[in-house]
């Protein structure tokens, strides 16, 4: 098989900064404190996913998921290493995806499947599945400053999952979305999932639909590569399985 | 890693996922510049009710302020024949050059919704910017060249050439100071106020409220030196277009002072502008690692 997605010792470093002005960067230094503190949000991270695999990716908040799908994705560029990825590359990266507020849903729905790199006539050709999809009826033409942040996440969801993409992402994105929807959304990423070229790149805190979706799954802690493996090795890994407060946790599982 | 194993045949070749990025990969995605040129154009005075027209009342206000100001108080109506032409063809090139500059240096910021999320040329945004800029001119020339034609000017084609050279000049520099300034405006956003401190300047440094026969009367030897500035250069070339061919007296002072060679130095100037594009470009692409996060 041909690899997808090529992941080679990359780091990427976050600085923070507690002062912003000049006075109190001045202030600061003069009284000997620390002004910025730079971290990895992903450290030496390494893997190949193969053309067709679906992995998932799972780890605490603040673990590096997130900043590891951006770099994947292309917005942001790793520090040290190198990323490659093979065809095109389609997902949502949280929910919302970069809507401009002020724009209709119909206008972001043409602005966004170009970004993700739709042609014109495969937007028009696409248009009235996606609206479909979405299902927002008349709020399509309100602006998206308007939408729920469910509503907005069906509009993203629809768009990505319409591109002819080699590599999908999706990050947390059912989190939001209502059951009917949610439902939606797993038939269509397992329909890409069993296409056989297509890579699914999944985020999820939900150990159930890893398990179901996925062939493998990565977790990172702390940013590191913690376990590359089975799916139910690596909820075991997590001790997302540990039954400690039962209740709360099948109801943590349905939201 | 880039050796083609057999079973990698006829698929897409393994790159990193943002390669196509940069001023090449803006034009590659004219579709999506189209988008959102006709967004910032739809987006600039959204919730206004005169909408469209406030692109045109800042420009004639502010002609109709030098005007005033300096043609009838300082008197140059004396010195200079068709004055307002002389001035209003300066205030549009340089008025392109100060919207693409400042609104370039927002335009990351505004936009930092999609520039967070989105894998996208980060280019795209001070480009459309300078296209939208461009938009606002069109309106402002056909004004120019009525009034022209009204003063008794016949085109030729060197005044094709000095307008084209002009616009050339400011949309190249006007979008490298938009790049370079629009990276580091995410980083501080003092960097957008220098701009527009740089903006006020600009006004001043041109040969449009003043005649370049003052500067050359006055400046002697010097003189050359401050054609350095190109866009001294751009408003002399737009001047050139519209302005020189209305002067009935081509033995005018005001006329025959225009510096020689200004259809070569312009074309020189495009060159310098667009080597000082790849510059801004370079360093952007080394400020843009940091945007996402610094957003």
């Amino acid at each position: 098989m041909a690899a997808s997605i090529v992941v080679e010792n990359a780091t990427k470093y976050f600085t923070l900064r507690y002062h912003r002005t000049f006075k109190e960067v001045a202030v600061a230094k003069v009284k000997g404190r620390q002004t910025a503190e730079t971290f990895r949000a992903v450290d030496d991270v390494s893997f190949t996913v193969e053309r067709g695999e679906s992995v998932g990716l799972m780890g605490l908040n603040g673990s590096g998921k997130s900043t590891l799908l951006k770099m994947i994705n292309g917005v942001m560029r790793p520090d040290e290493g190198s990323i490659l990825t093979r065809g095109r590359i389609a997902g949502l990266i949280a929910t919302g995806a970069g809507f401009h507020n002020q724009l209709t849903g119909r206008e972001n729905l043409f602005l966004n499947a170009a970004i993700l790199g739709m042609t014109e006539p495969e937007i028009r050709r696409k248009f009235d599945d996606i609206v479909e999809f979405a299902d927002l009826g008349s709020t399509l033409d309100g602006p998206v400053g308007h939408y729920s942040s469910g509503q907005k996440a069906r509009l993203g969801f629809a768009i990505a999952i319409h591109v002819d993409s080699d590599i999908f992402l999706a990050d947390e994105v059912l989190a939001v979305g209502d059951k009917p929807f949610r439902v939606k959304c797993m038939r269509k990423m397992r329909e890409i999932r069993n296409s056989g070229d297509r890579t699914l790149f999944y985020v999820s805190h939900s150990p159930e639909s890893v398990v179901k979706m996925c062939d493998r799954v990565l977790v990172l802690e702390k940013g590191r590569l913690g376990f590359d493996g089975d799916p139910v090795e690596a909820v075991h890994y997590l001790r997302y399985d540990e039954e400690d407060d039962i209740d709360d946790e099948s109801l943590a599982n349905d939201i | 890693m880039t050796a083609t194993t057999p079973d990698e045949a006829g698929l897409p070749p393994l790159q990193p996922p943002s390669s196509d990025n940069g001023l090449i990969g803006v034009l590659r995605r004219r579709y999506l510049l189209k988008l959102l040129v006709r967004r910032e154009i739809s987006a600039r005075y959204q919730g206004s009710f005169l909408g469209l027209i406030w692109s045109y009342i800042n420009p004639l206000t502010q002609f109709c302020i030098y005007y005033f100001v300096v043609g009838f108080i300082f008197n140059l109506h004396a010195d200079i024949p068709n004055f307002a032409i002389h001035l209003f063809a300066g205030l549009t090139v340089v008025h392109f050059f100060t919207e693409t500059f400042g609104a370039g240096t927002r335009s990351i910021v505004r936009n930092r919704a999609l520039v967070v999320k989105m894998a996208m040329p980060r280019e795209m945004f001070p480009v459309a910017t300078m296209l939208v800029s461009l938009y606002h001119v069109i309106p402002q020339v056909v004004i120019l060249m009525v009034a022209s034609l009204l003063s008794g000017w016949t085109p030729e084609p060197v005044d094709l050439v000095a307008f084209l050279l002009g616009l050339l000049i400011c949309g190249l520099l006007g979008l490298a100071g938009a790049l370079f300034f629009s990276a580091a405006n995410v980083f501080f956003s003092d960097f957008g106020n220098i701009v527009g401190v740089f903006n006020n300047f600009v006004r001043w440094g041109v040969p449009m409220m003043y005649s370049y026969a003052m500067v050359d009367q006055r400046f002697g030897d010097f003189a050359k030196y401050y054609l350095y500035n190109p866009l001294a250069d751009a408003v002399l070339l737009f001047q050139r277009a519209f302005w020189v061919g209305t002067v009935d007296d081509p033995d005018h002072q005001a006329v025959a002072a225009m510096p020689e060679h200004l259809l070569l130095n312009g074309a020189l100037i495009v060159v310098i502008a667009a080597l000082v594009l790849g510059v801004a470009q370079f360093v952007f692409s080394r400020l843009e690692n940091k945007i996402p996060e610094r957003l």
